[in-house]
Formats: C-alpha cells, structure tokens, sequence
C-alpha cells in the first residue's frame, strides 16, 4: 500500500527533489485511519513558505487531525509529510526538537497546563528552552498577553479563566517563541465577535511578518476574509475545493455551498 | 483464555514502568532546575496524607500490641510486648502502611492528574513546546515520593509504637516505662551507613524503594492514559491495583535481602 503510493509521486516532483524550495509544507496522499475509522484518505496540500493558508470543513472531518501530523503529534499510515524539507515519518528526535523550537501550535482547547498559572504557561517555552533573563520573560509575557487583549489577566489558574480566554492564552503561548511556521487550531472559536475579529487582525499581522508561515483551521467566514491568502475545503479526509478567498467564498463547488449553508439555487 | 490478555497487558506496563524508571535515572541532575517543583510536591502532597499515616499506624500498633500480647500473657512473657511492636513497626508495618496509604491517596492523585493532562492535550502541548515531559513532571513527582516515604515511615513507626504501649498498658497491665525500655532496647543494635536502629535502617530503605515504586507505577499509568474520563479512571483503578501488587511482592524481595544472614 505504502509502496504503491511512493510510486505514483510526480515525477517533477521527484527530479527537483523531495520538496520545492518554497513549500513549507507537504501533504502527499496522506492517509490515517484509528483503528477500523479512516479519517485522512489521501490527503494532498502544499503549503507555500510565507502563504497563510485556511483550512475549513465540516466538523469531524479530520482537520484537527491534519494539523497535528504537520508538528509530528500524529504520524500518517501512508504516504508523505514534509515540513520545512524533513520527512516527519523519518525525522529524528534531535531535528524534530529543533523543528518544533520553530513552529508555534494552537490546540483547539487550549491545552494550558492546569497546575501552572496564566503567566506561567506562556512564559513556559522561554523558561524551558531559552536564555532570556526572567525580567526579560516577563516583558515578553505581558507584551503577548496584551496582544490577545488579557492585560489584566496574570496570575489567575487556567481553570478560573473562561475558554475564550484560555483559547487566547494559549495563542500568546504559541506565539512568544516568535516561530516561522504557525498552525492555529481554531483560533477564534468561542470568542465573541470583536475580539474575534482582533484575533483574526493579529494572524494576519503576524503572518505579513516576512516568511512566516500559517495554517489556520476555522468555521468562521470573517476570518477566511481577513486572513486567507488562500482556503481549502477538507470533506471526508481530502482536499476538495482549493482556491483564494474570493474564489472560495463565490465558489459553486454543491458540496461548498452546502457547507456554508446556501443552496446553489 | 480470558488470562492471556490479562498477562500480555501486565507485560507491556511492566515494559513502560522499567523504560521510565531509566529515564527519570537519566534526569536526576535535573533536580536543581526542578527544586522548586520537587518541594511543591512533597509538601502538597505530605500534607494530604500525614493525618493519615498517623492514625493508621496507630491503630495498627494497638492491634498488634493487642494480639501479640495476649499470646505473650499466655506464656506470662507480656513485659515483651514491646520488643514485639517495635520491632514489626520497625521492619514491616510502618514502611508498609505508609507505602499502601501513599499509593491509595498519593499515587491515585499522580496517575489522575497526569492521565488527565494526557487526555486534554497536555502532554502534547508540553511535546509540541518542546519541554521533556520526563524531567518536567515525572522525575519531581518520583523524587518527592522516595523522599516522602522514609519520613513518613519514621511517623508511622513512632506512631505504632505509641499506639502498642496504651493497649499494653490499658490491656495487659505492662507499665509504660517497662514498655518504652524494651522497645527502645531492642531497636539498640545500630546498623547500616548511618547510625540508626538496623530495624528501623531497613524499614526506611525498604520505604524509599516502596515510594520509588508507587511513584513510577503511577506515573507511568498516567502517561499511557486515552480516551477521555473513562480511560482516566481506568489509569488511576489500574495504577493502585499495581502499585500494591508490586510492594507486597518487593516487600519480599527487600526483606530476604536485608535480612538473609
Ligand atoms: N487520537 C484519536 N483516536 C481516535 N480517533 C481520533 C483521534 N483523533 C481524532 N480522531 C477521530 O478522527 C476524526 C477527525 O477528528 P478531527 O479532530 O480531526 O476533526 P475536526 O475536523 O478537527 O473536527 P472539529 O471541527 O469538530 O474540530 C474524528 O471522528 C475523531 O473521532
Ligand atoms: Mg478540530
């Protein structure tokens, strides 16, 4: 099986190389299954350097499960992953480390660490794996936590706090390592409409920082028009309408236009 | 044939528990960095369970006084009580007690949490920001716990000691000073690196690996958790069952050691 997908790779594709240069993430006839349930079935997507690119579908659809093979939480049953030129079926643990010390993830809950306060889980990846003095992480911490509007918000538990704002803190944590290549798990999910929108204003703002790279998983039509330099429509585990946002949203695509709830007619 | 996945199951996690006992053996310099969080744990969780090991000692010093005095009584060698009670606190029942009450109310505590932490995305949040999820969370939790256990021991010990002698004295008419001499006599012959009682020298290793244990078996469960709430009852269920299993089985191993010659 894994074989005869290798094989059918364009040849183009193999004569320069596993990967273009500017392509920051392949998909390639991606597959995963968990146990007798098939999610991804044969994926394929590029995602170019510097591009911020949408990820929209209906829920259930393996988005979330899409993006969690791009950092290498999830690993394919066939077929290709490459991020920034590594295999991720074959990368090694000290890449994978300094790959993942690059790239920044937003889980769809948040995933703050429950034992650790608000400051303390943005501030953890600095702590962790950085020299910065505590004065100087400190300053990092509150400038991020202003950006997703939670000035005040400091010492408080994760559990004290309500899903929006652990869904912003955990964007703060994503983005204090100031990484090349952001995967955002819906972003501006549960969050009301301005602040969402100021959500959507910084991704963009973030993503026009030269060479940075984006995926954003979202339901919200705001935000493909805010963000999008290009939207892909995952059903059933493929790739079925690719297109720039203005093309997307005017798309005729039935499957589309049922999906953002207006009938072709 | 209902045994089989039963035991191939009993494998793998005896698998998982040896890896991860290296990998905490391989952290241990990381202690300094992780001071902070080592303390927080053995306070939190010392605190929670002190209360505990106290008034369970104690009232298994008064049953043990109890029973092995009326045997002594009838032998007319009831001023030995003492020797008896110190003795078994000493080399079984504090280290013991204080290793099922740490895996019941300690142990149970680690595998939640951490079986949590892994179904909410924790642990992949901590794999995503690149932070070793070994020297992060497991080593402060195993090193708490092989240091929780041996002070807890000495409590329980002392505890079932004080406990034998209100029995002795209320029951079988030994005096309190005959009581504490003979006690204390028989825990005189020094031993090990350190100069403590040799029984109660026993005792304290013997809790330090029980802790060593309990911690590892926990941990351990709790990493391997998925699937929501149930599969965090299950981690926790299955990390106690484990953990007493494996001390009452250590336990022997530990004593025909110390104690072959
Ligand atoms: N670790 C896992 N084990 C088993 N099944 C899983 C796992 N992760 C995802 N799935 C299944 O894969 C399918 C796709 O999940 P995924 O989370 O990617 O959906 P999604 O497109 O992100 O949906 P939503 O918009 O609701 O977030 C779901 O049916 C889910 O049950
Ligand atoms: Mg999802």
């Amino acid at each position: 099986m894994t074989q005869a997908i290798r094989n059918q790779r364009k040849p183009d594709v193999l004569s320069s190389g596993p990967v273009p240069e500017d392509v920051s993430i392949r998909f390639d006839k991606v597959y995963k299954a968990f146990g007798t349930k098939k999610v991804l079935n044969g994926l394929s997507l590029d995602v170019k350097r510097g591009e911020a690119l949408i990820l929209m579908g209906p829920s259930g659809t393996g988005k979330s499960v899409t993006l969690r093979h791009a950092i290498g939480l999830l690993t394919q049953d066939s077929g290709d992953v490459w991020v920034e030129g590594h295999d991720m079926a074959r990368i090694t643990a000290p890449e994978l480390f300094n790959l993942r010390k690059r790239m920044g993830y937003l889980f769809q809950e948040g995933a703050l660490i429950n034992w650790m306060s608000v400051a303390d889980n943005v501030a953890l990846p600095l702590v962790e794996n950085s020299d910065l003095s505590p004065s100087e992480v400190e300053q990092r911490v509150r400038e991020k936590l202003d950006l997703v509007h939670l000035e005040g918000v400091w010492s408080e538990m994760p559990s004290e706090i309500s899903g929006g704002m652990k869904k912003r803190v955990g964007l703060a944590r994503a983005l204090i390592t100031e990484p090349e290549l952001i995967l955002y798990d819906e972003p501006n999910a549960g969050l009301d409409p301005e602040i969402s929108q100021s959500i959507n204003h910084l991704i963009r703002e973030v993503s026009d920082t030269l060479g940075i790279t984006s995926m954003v998983i979202t339901h919200m039509v705001s935000c493909v028009r805010t963000v999008a330099d290009r939207v892909v429509l995952l059903d059933e585990g493929k790739v079925i309408v690719d297109a720039a946002p203005d093309d997307f949203l005017n798309h005729d695509h039935p499957r589309l236009r049922r999906f953002l709830g207006q009938d072709p007619d | 044939m209902q045994i089989f996945p039963g035991f191939t199951n009993f494998a793998r996690s005896l698998g998982a528990q040896g890896v991860l006992f290296f990998q905490v053996l391989a952290r241990l310099h990381h202690i300094p960095k992780r001071r902070a969080f080592v303390s927080a744990q053995l306070y939190g969780a010392g605190n929670k369970v002190l209360h505990v090991v106290l008034l369970v000692s104690f009232v298994m010093g008064m049953v043990l006084s109890l029973q092995t005095g009326l045997v002594l009584a009838d032998y007319g060698q009831q001023d030995q009580v003492g020797i008896v009670v110190a003795v078994t606190m000493a080399r079984e029942m504090g280290p013991f007690i204080t290793a099922i009450i740490l895996s019941a109310t300690v142990g149970s505590a680690l595998a939640a949490e951490i079986g949590t932490m892994a179904v909410s995305d924790e642990l992949s949040a901590l794999e995503v920001l690149s932070v070793d999820k070994i020297s992060f969370i497991v080593m402060p939790r195993v090193v708490a716990l092989i240091l929780m256990a041996p002070v807890l021991t000495i409590f329980a010990d002392t505890m079932g000691i004080v406990g034998g002698g209100f029995v002795a004295r209320s029951q079988l008419g030994v005096s309190a000073p005959l009581y504490y001499d003979s006690a204390l006599e028989s825990l005189r012959q020094l031993g090990g690196l350190v100069a403590v009682p040799k029984d109660v020298y026993g005792g304290l290793m013997k809790s330090m690996v029980f802790g060593g244990v309990v911690a590892i078996i926990s941990c351990a469960e709790g990493l391997r958790t998925r699937g929501g709430a149930l599969g965090v009852g299950d981690a926790t269920r299955t990390a106690v069952r484990d953990s007493i299993i494996a001390i009452i089985i250590v336990n022997y191993f530990i004593t025909w050691f110390l104690y072959q010659n």
